[in-house]
C-alpha cells in the first residue's frame, strides 16, 4: 500500500507542476496581452517602471533592460530559463547572479522575488496556521454545542455572532480591534508587530493574536456553521444510535463518533481555506501592516511589478494545490473507504 | 401475559407500555397499551408490519429514544427494575451490558471511520474495566464465535470490508460483548440475502442455547420467527392484536391480521405467484386513530359485526389457553373461517 | 471598491473615536508651550527644543522609489534624505517661507555662475566624511552625479543633470562607458572643487544643486541599482539594518561632524522606518502617540479627516499647510471645436469654482480655489483671475455665453473629459464639471482611465487624445521645487509633449511660451527671473489650455511627543531634519 501512496503523490505532484506551468503562463499573458489589446507598446508598458516626467529616452532604455522589446514567447521563455539555471542581473557596476530557481527580479525594487517571498512565507505562515488553530477550535466547539441543543438560545445567539463574522470584513474588524485592544486599553500589540517564532515565541503570539483572533472571527463563523450542519445530520445517522446502544456517555458518543463523521466536509473546506490563506492574507495582512505574501501580493500589483506577482502568484498556487493533496491524503486517514477505493 | 401464569419472574417485562410523538400535526401513538414479557432463556417474536411500533417499543426498553421527543407512561421491567422515569445514566449503564440490541442495517449501524474490532472492543470495555490488549483478545474471540472465518486478522478490517452478512455477525458480536441477559435484534436479517438470513437466524439460535439469555426478535415477516421464537406477538397500530405459542400462532391463528400476515408469508415449498398475499390496504394513522376496531377498514370480516368494528375497540383478551387476540369476531366464525377459507389457501 | 472604502471610513473613523474617548480627558487641558493649535507650526517652530535623544518613529503606507540619492524623486524621500545624505546646496529647515531659501550644505556657499550661467563652481567644505572615515572629494560628488545620468540603471531618479550639462555624446554613466572623457560636463580642479558646466545658461542651477544627486557617493563602494541597499551616510544618521520595502533604522553616524554643519542639529538618537503600513493605522497610531510621522506628507486619510476637524483637541494638533500643486484640468486645443480659443474661454467662465473645490473635498483637505496656474508659495506667483467666477465662485454664465458665441456653438457643443479611474477626487471633478458646463449646453461624456496608464496610453498620448476626442483632461501637477522651473517646465513647455504619450502636458503648446522658457531659465538674476515665470503663467492662462481646480492643501497630524516642529514650505510637509524626540 505505501508504494501505491507514493505513485500516488507523485502522479499528483507532477499534475501540480503542470498546473504551475499553467498559472504563470496566464499570469504572464495577463501582464502583457490585454495592455497590447489596449494599443500598448513596450515603451507604455515601461513607463509604470520610471520616475515620473521620465525622458522617452529612460522610458526605451527601461523597456529594453526589461526585456519588453522582445517577442513574449521569448519574454516568458527567459522568465523559464531563471527557474531551470538561473538568470543575470546587471545591476551597473557589475553582473549578479541569481541561480536556479530564480524567480526574477522586481521590475522596480531590482529585489530578487524569491528571497523576498522566503522572507515573507513565515509571516503569513504564522498568520494562518494561528489563526487556523483559533478557529478550528471556536468553530467547531461552537458548531458542536449548536447542534446539540438546537433552537436554545445559545444556538441562536452563536448563529447570529457567526452571521456577524462572516459579513463584517477585516478592515473593518481589524481596525476597530486595532483601536480598541492595543491603542486604547493597551493589551495587545501595535498594527505592523511581529516577531519571528524562532527568536521569540512569546512575543511571536502576542504580536500575532489580534490578527489571530481578528482574522478567526471571521473564520470560525463559518466553521460553527458547517460544524452545526454536520452535527445535525450526523447525530442521526444509524451508528450514532449504536453508540448509544452500546452504553457510551453521551460527551464520547458526540465527540468520538458523531464529530468525527462531521468532520470530513470540514476537512476539505479547512484545505481550501488555508491553500488560500497561505498564498497571501491579503486583507488581514493589510490591516494589521503585516509584511506577509499577501502585502507583498499588493504591494505587486499596484506596481505592475510581473515577476513579483508571477512569484506570489506561483506561490500561492503552489499552496492551493499543496493544501488539496494533503487534504486528499487526510481524507484516506479520516475515511477508511477512501483507501481502499 | 402467558409467561406471567406458571413461571416465575420473567427478565422483562413490559406493562402497558404506551410512547407517544407529540408532533407538529397531533400526537403520534406509535405505541398504545402494549403488555408482553420474555423469561431467560426464551424468545419472544414480534411481528407486525412495518410502521406498526415495533422499533419504538425496543428503542423504549433501550431508552434510546431522544431526550423530550417522547412521552412514554407504562411500566419496562428489566430483571424487576423499571426503567421507565430511572435515571438516564443509570439506564445507560444497563445498555450493552445487562440489555443489548442488534440492529436491521448492519452497514450504517456501524461507524464508517472505525474499524469492527475497535467498536467491539469500545462496546467490551465502557463496561469493563480491561486493557485494550485484553478486549482486542475478547474481540478477537467473539469473532470468531459469531462465525467470522480468520479473525485475527479481520479484526482489524472495516466495516465496509465485510459482507453484509459479516457485518451482521460482527454487529451479533458487539451487541453479546458483554453477555447481556436480554437481546432485542430489531429486523436482523431483513437487509440480507435469503441464504445469509438464515444463517443468522441459526447464530442467533445457537447464541442463546449457549448465553440463555432473553431474546426479541422484531420482524415483519412471521417466516423468520417460525422456527425460532417460543412465543410470538403480533402488532397492528402500535397495539398487539394476538399473542401466543409460536405453535399456535402458526397453527391456529385467530386474527384476521394474522391470516394476512401469515398469507404473505414466502415459503419456500410453494410456486412464487401463488404465494404473497399482501393484505390489501394501509395501516391508519397513528395520530388519529380511527374509533372502534384499527384493523377494521382492511379487513375482510367486519360485516359479520354489524356496527361493532367501526364503533367499539375489540378488547384485548385470552380465548382460551394463554391465547390473546383482540377482536370482535365470535370463536365459531374464527374457526370457520380458519379452518374452511385461510388454511386451504395457504 | 465604494463600499470598501466606506467600510474602511466607517472603521477608521470609530476607530478614533474610541481612540478619542481614551485620551480625551487626560490630554484635553494640556497647556505648557501654549502656543500650540490649529496650523501652529506653518510659520513657527513649535515646542522649540536643544534636548538630544529618544527615537523618532516613522510609518509610510507605500515604499520609498528609492533610498539611493541619485534616483529618489519623492518629496518626503527628499525632505528625509537630509538625513544621511548631504547635498552641495539644501532647503532651509526653517518654518514657512524661509524654507524656500536655498543655503550651502556640502558647498561652501551657494554656487557662483560664471559663462553667463552656463558655468557653475562649488567649494566644498573641509573635513566633511564618509560613515566610514573617509574623506568627502570633490570627485565623488562628480562620480555621483554622471552616475545618476544612467537612466537604465536608475530610471526612477530626475534627468535634470542630463538635459542640462554638456555631457559628451552618447554618455551613458560611469558603468557602461567607464572611459569616456566628462571634463565637458563636471570638472574637479581640486579635491575641494566641483566645477558643473552646462549646455544652455541655467539661472536657477542652485535648485539642481540641492537634488540629492549632489550627495557624494564613493566610486569604490558603489553597488549601482543595489547601492540603494547600503547607502553610505554623509550626514548625522547612517543605516544600521536596512530591509528593503519593510523597513530599516536609522542610528547616530559618528563620523558627521557638526563643525562641519550649520544646518543639522541631529537631535534623536535614531529613527525606526516602517513600510507599507495601513493608511487608517497610521492615522490611529498618530492620534493615539504610537507613532511620531506618517512620512508621506501627505495628509490624513479620508476617515480621519472630519474627526480631525471635528474635535478641537484634535484638530489644535494638526496643520493644514499650501503645498505646491494644483489640481487643474487641460482643454485641448487638438479637440475640436476646442481648437477655437472662444470654446475654451467659455468652459473657463461655466467652471463651477466652487462645485471643483469640494470635489476635491472643501477648503481643508482640498485646498483653496485656483485662478493662477501656480500656487501662491512660488516665488514669482502673481494673483491673478482672467476668467471670473462671479461673487459666489460658481461661474460667469453671461461671459461664458458670449464666449460660445464668439465660438460659433451658441447652444454649446459635446467632449470628452477624462479621469483616473482609481482617484474618487477626479471622478468627482470629471461630475461637477459636467454640471457645470451643462449650464452653458456644453455636454460632457465622462472616460476613465486607469491610472498606471494614465498618460502613457490615454490622457497623455496625443494620437489617442485626438481620436477619442478627449477634450479635458482632469489632471494635477506638483513641483519638483518650489521655483517657476520646477513648476512649469513640465507642463506647460511644448516640448516634453511626445508622440508616444507619457507627458502630463497634454494642453500647451505655445512657441512663445516655450521661447519665454528658454529666457527664464537662462536668467541668473533671482527677482528678474521670478518676475518671468509669473509672465509665462499669465500667458498660458490668456490661450485658456489650462483651467486651474485648486491649489492643494493638506492635513497634517502633528506626532505627540516631537519637539521643533514646523511645516517646510520647500517640502509641503513637516520639515524632517529639524525634529526632535523629547
Ligand atoms: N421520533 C418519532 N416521532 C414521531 N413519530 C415517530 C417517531 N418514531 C417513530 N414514529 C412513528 O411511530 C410509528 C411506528 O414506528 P416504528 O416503531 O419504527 O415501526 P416499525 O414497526 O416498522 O418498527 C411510525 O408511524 C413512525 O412514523
Ligand atoms: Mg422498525
Amino acid at each position: 500500500m505505501p508504494a501505491t501512496v507514493i505513485t500516488y503523490i507523485i502522479r499528483r505532484l507532477f499534475a501540480a507542476v503542470v498546473l504551475l506551468f499553467i498559472v504563470s503562463m496566464i499570469t504572464f499573458a495577463i501582464f502583457f496581452v490585454i495592455p497590447k489589446l489596449g494599443g500598448g507598446t513596450p515603451e507604455t508598458l515601461a513607463s509604470r517602471y520610471v520616475g515620473r516626467a521620465a525622458t522617452a529616452e529612460t522610458v526605451r532604455l527601461t523597456a529594453e533592460r526589461l526585456g519588453f522589446y522582445d517577442p513574449i514567447l521569448v519574454q516568458y521563455g527567459h522568465w523559464l530559463k531563471g527557474i531551470f539555471v538561473g538568470a543575470d542581473y546587471d545591476y551597473g557596476p557589475a553582473v549578479d547572479h541569481c541561480p536556479a530557481p530564480c524567480l526574477g527580479y522586481s521590475f522596480r525594487t531590482n529585489q530578487p522575488v524569491l528571497p523576498d517571498l522566503l522572507d515573507r512565507l513565515p509571516v503569513t505562515l504564522s498568520l494562518a496556521s494561528g489563526a487556523a488553530v483559533l478557529w478550528l477550535l471556536a468553530g467547531i466547539s461552537v458548531g458542536t454545542l449548536s447542534a446539540l441543543r438546537k433552537g436554545s438560545v445559545l444556538d441562536r445567539m452563536s448563529m447570529g455572532v457567526a452571521l456577524a463574522g462572516v459579513s463584517l470584513p477585516i478592515f473593518f474588524t481589524g481596525l476597530i480591534s486595532l483601536a480598541f485592544f492595543s491603542y486604547q486599553l493597551g493589551w495587545t500589540a501595535p498594527g505592523g508587530s511581529y516577531t519571528p517564532i524562532t527568536e521569540n515565541i512569546g512575543d511571536w503570539a502576542y504580536a500575532l493574536l489580534l490578527p489571530w483572533i481578528t482574522l478567526a472571527f471571521q473564520f470560525s463563523a463559518q466553521y460553527a456553521r458547517l460544524t452545526r450542519a454536520g452535527m445535525l445530520e450526523t447525530m442521526n445517522e444509524d451508528f450514532i444510535r449504536t453508540a448509544r446502544a452500546k452504553g457510551l456517555v453521551e460527551r464520547r458518543v458526540v465527540v468520538k463518533h458523531g464529530l468525527r463523521g462531521a468532520l470530513t466536509p470540514i476537512l476539505t473546506i479547512f484545505g481550501l481555506d488555508i491553500g488560500l490563506l497561505l498564498g497571501g492574507a491579503v486583507l488581514t495582512e493589510s490591516a494589521f501592516s503585516l509584511k506577509g505574501l499577501g502585502q507583498y501580493a499588493i504591494d505587486a500589483i499596484k506596481n505592475y511589478d510581473l515577476p513579483k506577482v508571477m512569484g506570489v502568484t506561483i506561490m500561492a498556487a503552489f499552496f492551493i494545490v499543496l493544501a488539496n493533496l494533503v487534504v486528499d491524503l487526510l481524507y484516506a486517514v479520516v475515511d477508511p473507504r477512501v483507501r481502499t477505493a | 401475559m402467558s409467561s406471567s401464569t406458571g413461571a416465575q419472574n420473567p427478565f422483562l417485562e413490559v406493562r402497558n407500555l404506551r410512547v407517544h410523538f407529540p408532533t407538529d400535526d397531533g400526537v403520534v401513538k406509535s405505541v398504545d397499551d402494549l403488555s408482553f414479557s420474555v423469561e431467560r432463556g426464551k424468545t419472544l417474536g414480534i411481528v407486525g408490519e412495518s410502521g406498526s411500533g415495533k422499533s419504538v417499543t425496543s428503542l423504549s426498553v433501550m431508552g434510546l429514544h431522544k431526550r423530550g421527543t417522547a412521552d412514554i407512561t407504562g411500566e419496562i421491567l428489566l430483571d424487576g427494575q423499571d426503567l421507565v422515569g430511572l435515571d438516564p445514566d443509570a439506564v445507560r449503564r444497563l445498555r450493552g451490558k445487562r440489555m443489548a440490541m442488534i440492529f436491521q442495517d448492519p452497514l450504517s449501524a456501524m461507524h464508517p471511520f472505525y474499524s469492527v474490532g475497535s467498536q467491539i472492543v469500545e462496546a467490551y470495555r465502557v463496561h469493563n474495566k480491561v486493557t485494550k490488549q485484553v478486549a482486542r483478545k475478547h474481540a478477537i474471540d467473539l469473532l470468531e464465535r459469531v462465525g467470522i472465518p480468520n479473525p485475527k486478522s479481520r479484526v482489524d478490517d472495516y466495516p465496509h470490508q465485510f459482507s453484509g452478512g459479516m457485518r451482521q455477525r460482527a454487529m451479533i458480536a458487539m451487541a453479546l460483548s458483554c453477555d447481556p441477559e436480554l437481546l432485542i435484534a430489531d429486523e436482523p436479517t431483513t437487509a440480507l440475502d435469503v441464504t445469509v438470513q438464515a444463517q443468522i437466524l441459526d447464530l442467533i439460535r445457537d447464541l442463546q442455547a449457549e448465553f440463555n439469555s432473553a431474546v426479541v426478535i422484531i420482524t415483519h415477516d412471521l417466516g423468520v420467527v417460525a422456527e425460532l421464537a417460543d412465543d410470538i406477538m403480533v402488532m397492528y397500530a402500535g397495539r398487539a392484536v394476538e399473542y401466543s405459542t409460536a405453535e399456535d400462532i402458526f397453527t391456529n391463528p385467530q386474527h384476521p391480521y394474522t391470516w394476512g400476515l401469515l398469507g404473505s408469508m414466502p415459503r419456500l415449498d410453494r410456486e412464487r405467484t401463488e404465494r404473497l398475499q399482501p393484505i390489501a390496504g394501509s395501516p391508519p394513522s397513528l395520530i388519529n386513530v380511527p374509533q372502534g376496531c384499527p384493523f377494521n377498514p382492511r379487513c375482510a370480516y367486519d360485516a359479520l359485526n354489524g356496527d361493532l368494528s367501526t364503533t367499539e375497540r375489540p378488547e384485548f383478551r385470552d380465548v382460551g389457553g394463554g391465547h390473546f387476540i383482540a377482536c370482535h369476531l365470535s370463536g365459531e366464525e374464527r374457526t370457520r373461517i380458519w379452518e374452511n377459507e385461510i388454511r386451504p389457501k395457504l | 471598491m465604494n463600499s470598501k472604502r466606506l467600510v474602511t471610513a466607517v472603521a477608521a473613523g470609530a476607530a478614533v473615536a474610541m481612540a478619542l474617548s481614551a485620551c480625551g480627558g487626560s490630554t484635553g487641558g494640556n497647556s505648557g508651550s501654549g502656543e500650540s493649535g490649529f496650523n501652529a507650526a506653518l510659520d513657527k517652530t513649535l515646542n522649540p527644543s536643544e534636548k538630544k535623544g529618544g527615537v523618532i518613529k516613522i510609518a509610510n503606507a507605500g515604499t520609498w522609489d528609492s533610498l539611493d540619492p541619485g534616483e529618489t524623486y519623492y518629496g518626503y524621500s527628499w525632505n528625509f534624505l537630509r538625513l544621511y545624505g548631504r547635498s552641495l546646496v539644501m532647503f532651509k529647515p526653517a518654518p514657512g517661507g524661509a524654507s524656500n531659501e536655498l543655503v550651502p550644505d556640502l558647498a561652501e556657499k551657494l554656487g557662483e555662475p560664471s559663462d553667463g550661467g552656463k558655468t557653475w563652481t562649488y567649494k566644498l567644505r573641509t573635513g566633511i566624511k564618509y560613515e566610514d572615515g573617509t574623506p568627502v572629494t570633490a570627485k565623488d560628488v562628480a562620480y555621483a552625479v554622471l552616475r545618476s545620468t544612467d537612466k537604465e540603471t536608475f530610471p526612477n531618479g530626475p534627468a535634470y543633470f542630463e538635459g542640462f550639462l554638456n555631457l559628451p555624446e552618447g554618455y551613458k554613466g560611469p558603468y557602461k562607458t567607464p572611459d569616456m572623457d566628462t571634463s565637458s560636463a563636471i570638472t574637479t580642479p581640486d579635491d575641494q572643487t566641483v566645477v558643473f558646466h552646462l549646455k544652455e545658461a541655467f539661472g536657477g542651477f542652485d535648485y539642481m544643486a540641492q537634488l540629492p544627486q549632489t550627495a557624494p557617493v564613493p566610486k569604490a563602494k558603489d553597488t549601482g541599482a543595489k547601492y540603494k541597499e547600503h547607502v553610505l551616510s554623509t550626514g548625522p544618521y547612517k543605516f544600521d539594518k536596512n530591509e528593503i520595502d519593510k523597513k530599516f533604522n536609522l542610528v547616530r553616524n559618528d563620523q558627521w561632524d557638526q563643525a562641519t554643519d550649520p544646518n543639522r542639529k541631529a537631535l534623536p538618537d535614531g529613527y525606526e522606518v516602517e513600510m507599507n503600513v495601513n493608511a487608517d493605522d497610521i492615522d490611529n497610531r498618530l492620534i493615539n502617540g504610537d507613532l511620531h510621522i506618517d512620512i508621506a506628507g501627505t495628509g490624513v486619510q479620508p476617515a480621519s479627516l472630519s474627526r480631525v476637524l471635528g474635535d478641537p483637541s484634535l484638530k489644535a494638533n494638526a496643520d493644514n499647510p499650501t503645498i505646491a500643486r494644483l489640481w487643474y484640468t487641460s482643454i485641448n486645443p487638438t479637440v475640436a471645436p476646442l481648437d477655437n480659443i472662444d470654446c475654451r474661454k467659455a468652459i473657463e467662465y461655466a467652471t463651477d469654482k466652487t462645485s471643483y473645490q469640494t470635489a476635491y473635498g472643501g477648503p481643508f483637505s482640498g485646498g483653496d480655489i485656483a485662478t493662477t496656474i501656480m500656487p501662491p508659495l512660488i516665488p514669482g506667483q502673481e494673483k491673478f483671475d482672467l476668467y471670473p467666477a462671479g461673487a459666489d465662485g460658481k461661474g460667469d454664465m453671461n461671459k461664458a455665453k458670449e464666449a460660445l458665441t464668439a465660438c460659433g456653438q451658441p447652444n454649446g457643443f459635446e467632449t470628452n473629459i477624462a479621469y483616473r479611474a482609481e482617484r474618487p477626487k477626479e471622478k468627482a471633478t470629471a461630475e461637477s464639471l459636467q454640471q457645470s458646463l451643462a449650464r452653458v449646453g456644453i455636454k460632457l461624456t465622462l472616460r476613465a482611465f486607469p491610472q498606471g496608464d494614465y498618460f502613457s496610453q490615454f490622457a497623455g498620448n496625443p494620437p489617442f487624445v485626438k481620436a477619442n476626442n478627449l477634450g479635458l483632461v482632469v489632471n494635477g501637477w506638483g513641483a519638483d521645487w518650489n521655483d517657476g522651473f520646477g513648476f512649469l517646465s513640465q507642463i506647460v513647455d511644448s516640448r516634453v509633449i511626445r508622440e508616444t504619450g507619457g507627458s502630463s502636458n497634454t494642453s500647451v503648446r505655445i512657441p512663445e511660451v516655450d521661447t519665454m522658457l528658454d529666457a527664464a531659465i537662462a536668467e541668473t538674476d533671482a527677482t528678474k527671473r521670478e518676475a518671468m515665470w509669473g509672465d509665462i503663467d499669465k500667458r498660458v492662462m490668456e490661450e485658456a489650455v489650462i483651467l486651474p481646480g485648486v491649489y492643494a492643501k493638506s492635513l497634517l497630524i502633528r506626532g505627540k511627543g516631537l519637539t521643533n516642529v514646523f511645516v517646510s514650505e520647500a517640502y509641503g510637509m513637516y520639515d524632517y531634519l529639524a525634529l526632535g524626540a523629547s
